[in-house]
């Protein structure tokens, strides 16, 4: 058999067949190193390649890839640090420490967001405190506990109601709310009712009472729910309490019967109560007309005379002396702050302080007529 | 300080919404640092307070004044200052004989201070004098912490993890691949640490991950640790407490084999077997003619088997 390709020579060892046949072989083998050979050729192109971005260490990093926090726990030779410079060194070492955080980041899954590529970082893994104590759910109030007891749930309501009279739409409750018992022009007075009653006063009334239980229920929970205690009626127990305050406690355990304290007896010495009382008096508007009439032309006679109604001296001396008393009161209470705290005082101090003070004051005079709200 | 559903209520809804943004919440707002000076400074001080303020711009607080005061044995007018301002981090500057160039970081938790650690400053080179180009402000940066003592020394460990709650930022879901420009690189040697920031270039390389070249911006401090107050292990150990609602689901009846397949529980009712679907005969189905006279003879069995 003659290959194409293949002419014995006189003096050539090879027949023709082994040669067609290492031909072949040969075929294969260099088949075999090219496969081999490229896959080398790839591989080493991709080693190349990722050259550029392979960082060696010693140990891994760790990574937090939720905060972008990468931890090196490498030695650091001493010995590298001061041979070259401090700051070629800390550069180079933060290069690499900031390849292998970027390498990291770069296998999270990506998305793209209105044509910026986005990677998607996972959940933070180092613990860090928090910044507030986290929140106690709240206890459930003396409605929220009725209504858990006997199951009833929440109706979701409509914010606008239909008003016939005015033919709109109304707000359920609020400014300008629909139904208003209070704004009726004409109100039938009920055969069983009193007829010179103002039936007008009674709604309106009748309207704050119910605004002023509302109130209070909501303090009496939020005092529930901050565990505060808080009385009955009266006065908070106190270790210390004042002069004012015990007469106070004494005045109102007397009127705590069931008579209104109309039966019982004083103590020894005891005076009676200074501030009880109706605070202001007004005139009946037809009353006594000669008392009206002298107090008329009292009033025009003071105001056709040429003497200053108010007397000058007294006023001056009367503000001197308010003055003086505020000045000691700010002088004892600044004696009393100083020795508690060692801090600086400024100017500013003095005048937050009787500021302070003056506020508590008022703090504690609205309080206290807070506490009586039903009281006459 | 002020709550929502005391006594008195917000009166506008602008109030009301400054007291939502105060109050403790499940997921809570970024840390805000508050930057102030003590009684003497020196212009290292100033300028390294002033560096930091830019570092954390929109979270943070330069007060301008100087307070005369020692964190370190008094800290009641660091804590007055911090509920005012709502800011749980601290950075005090202060110099004196005995401490010269002085910074001491901070944490709150409750308003009470937590951890305290106090650094002094070598060397420092601000961010007017690198003249280059700088980040934008507001850029979550890469923190990296290199030195075995951040994993060995327990002050360290606490000073790493101070760093990284006064540095890090706002917590994000995502990040632009392209905007992670700043890089912060802490390093721990013989008792120091070395500050260096830097703005990190992405540069092409052969494949999708890009080959990192750096540029120093931005301020550079060699600190040495000189005192510490941290907080005791259980106060450490409440302020790390998350409230129940934010621990992870568990999703039940699903589980993992031995093989790695996911497997899942369905729970079914119980079948009322007598209406069970058999198959069906066609022939053995009820015809109309035959229906009367064969229903007789039909066993139950093969009416069911019909239907």
């Amino acid at each position: 058999m003659r290959t194409s390709g293949c002419c014995p020579r006189p003096g050539s060892t090879l027949p023709c067949f082994s040669g067609f046949a290492r031909g072949e072989l040969s075929v294969q083998k260099m088949a075999a190193s090219s496969v081999e050979e490229l896959l080398a050729k790839a591989e080493q192109e991709e080693a190349e390649k990722l050259k550029s971005i392979t960082v060696q260490k010693e140990l891994d990093l760790d990574f937090d890839l939720g905060n972008l926090l990468a931890c090196d726990k490498n030695r650091i030779e001493t010995r590298d640090f001061r041979e070259q410079k401090k700051e070629d060194f800390l550069r180079s070492l933060a290069r690499d420490n900031t390849q292998l955080l970027i390498n990291e980041i770069w296998k999270l899954p990506t998305e793209r967001v209105e044509e910026v590529i986005v990677a998607k970082l996972p959940e933070p893994t180092t613990r860090l405190p928090r910044e507030k104590p986290p929140l106690k759910p709240r206890p459930p109030t003396k409605w929220e506990q009725f209504a858990k007891l006997k199951g009833i749930q929440k109706k979701k309501k409509t914010n606008l109601v239909w008003d016939e009279t005015a033919k709109e739409w109304k707000r359920r409750w609020g400014y300008k709310r629909a139904n208003d018992d209070t704004k009726e022009w004409l109100i039938e007075v009920p055969e069983t009712a009193d007829p010179n009653e103002d039936q007008f006063a009674k709604r309106v009334k009748a309207k704050k009472e119910r605004v002023a239980k509302n109130e209070f229920n909501r303090l009496k929970n939020i005092a529930r729910a901050q565990k505060v205690k808080t009385p009955g009626v009266g006065l908070v127990p106190k270790a210390q309490q004042s002069r004012n305050e015990l007469a106070k406690a004494v005045s109102v355990a007397k009127v705590s019967t069931a008579s209104v304290g109309r039966f019982q007896d004083d103590l020894p010495k005891e005076k009676p109560p200074k501030n009880s009382g109706k605070r202001r008096k007004f005139d009946p508007l037809i009353g006594d007309f000669s008392s009206e009439k002298q107090k008329q032309l009292d009033l025009l006679k003071t105001m056709g005379s040429k003497k200053p109604r108010l007397d000058i001296t007294k006023a001056v001396n009367q503000q001197m002396r308010e003055e003086d008393k505020e000045e000691a009161a700010a002088k004892r209470r600044k004696g009393g702050g100083k020795r508690g705290r060692k801090g600086n005082m400024t100017g500013k101090g003095k005048a937050g302080k009787a500021g302070g003070g003056g506020k508590a004051g008022k703090a504690g005079g609205g309080g206290k007529r807070r506490g009586k709200p039903g009281k006459k | 300080m002020t709550q929502l559903d005391n006594i008195t209520k917000p009166k506008t809804r602008r109030s009301k919404r400054f007291l939502e943004s105060r109050a403790p919440k499940l997921t809570e707002n970024v840390k805000s640092v508050m930057i102030m000076k003590g009684g003497n400074t020196s212009q290292t001080i100033t300028q390294a307070l002033k560096d930091v303020y830019s570092l954390k711009k929109p979270n943070a607080v330069l007060y301008k004044k100087k307070n005369i005061t020692r964190p370190f044995e008094d800290s009641t007018s660091l804590e007055f200052f911090s509920k005012k301002s709502d800011c749980s981090l601290f950075l005090f500057g202060s110099h004196n004989k005995k401490r010269p160039n002085n910074l001491i970081f901070g944490r709150m938790f409750d308003f009470h201070v937590l951890d305290m650690i106090e650094l002094g400053v070598e060397k420092s080179v601000s961010l007017s004098e690198i003249k280059t180009s700088k980040c934008p402000e507001g850029t979550k940066p890469m923190l990296v912490f290199a030195g075995e003592a951040f994993e060995s020394d327990n002050e360290f460990k606490r000073v790493k993890n101070l760093f990284l709650d006064i540095f890090r930022g706002p917590t994000v879901s995502a990040v632009r691949l392209a905007g992670l420009e700043h890089v912060l690189h802490f390093t721990a040697m013989e008792g120091k640490i070395y500050l260096r920031s830097y703005r990190c270039l992405l540069k092409k390389s052969g494949c999708r991950t890009p080959r990192i070249e750096l540029e120093e911006i931005g301020p550079s401090l060699d600190l040495v640790l000189r005192r510490t107050h941290l907080a005791s292990d259980d106060l450490y150990k409440l302020a790390h407490k998350q409230p129940k609602a934010l621990k992870p689901k568990k999703k039940k009846n699903i589980s993992r084999d031995a093989l790695g397949s996911t497997l899942g529980r369905v729970h079914m009712q119980k079948q009322d077997l007598s209406k069970l679907q058999t198959r069906k005969m066609k022939g053995l189905r009820k015809r109309r003619a035959e229906m009367v006279p064969d229903k007789d003879m039909r066993t139950p069995k093969e009416a069911k088997v019909e239907s």
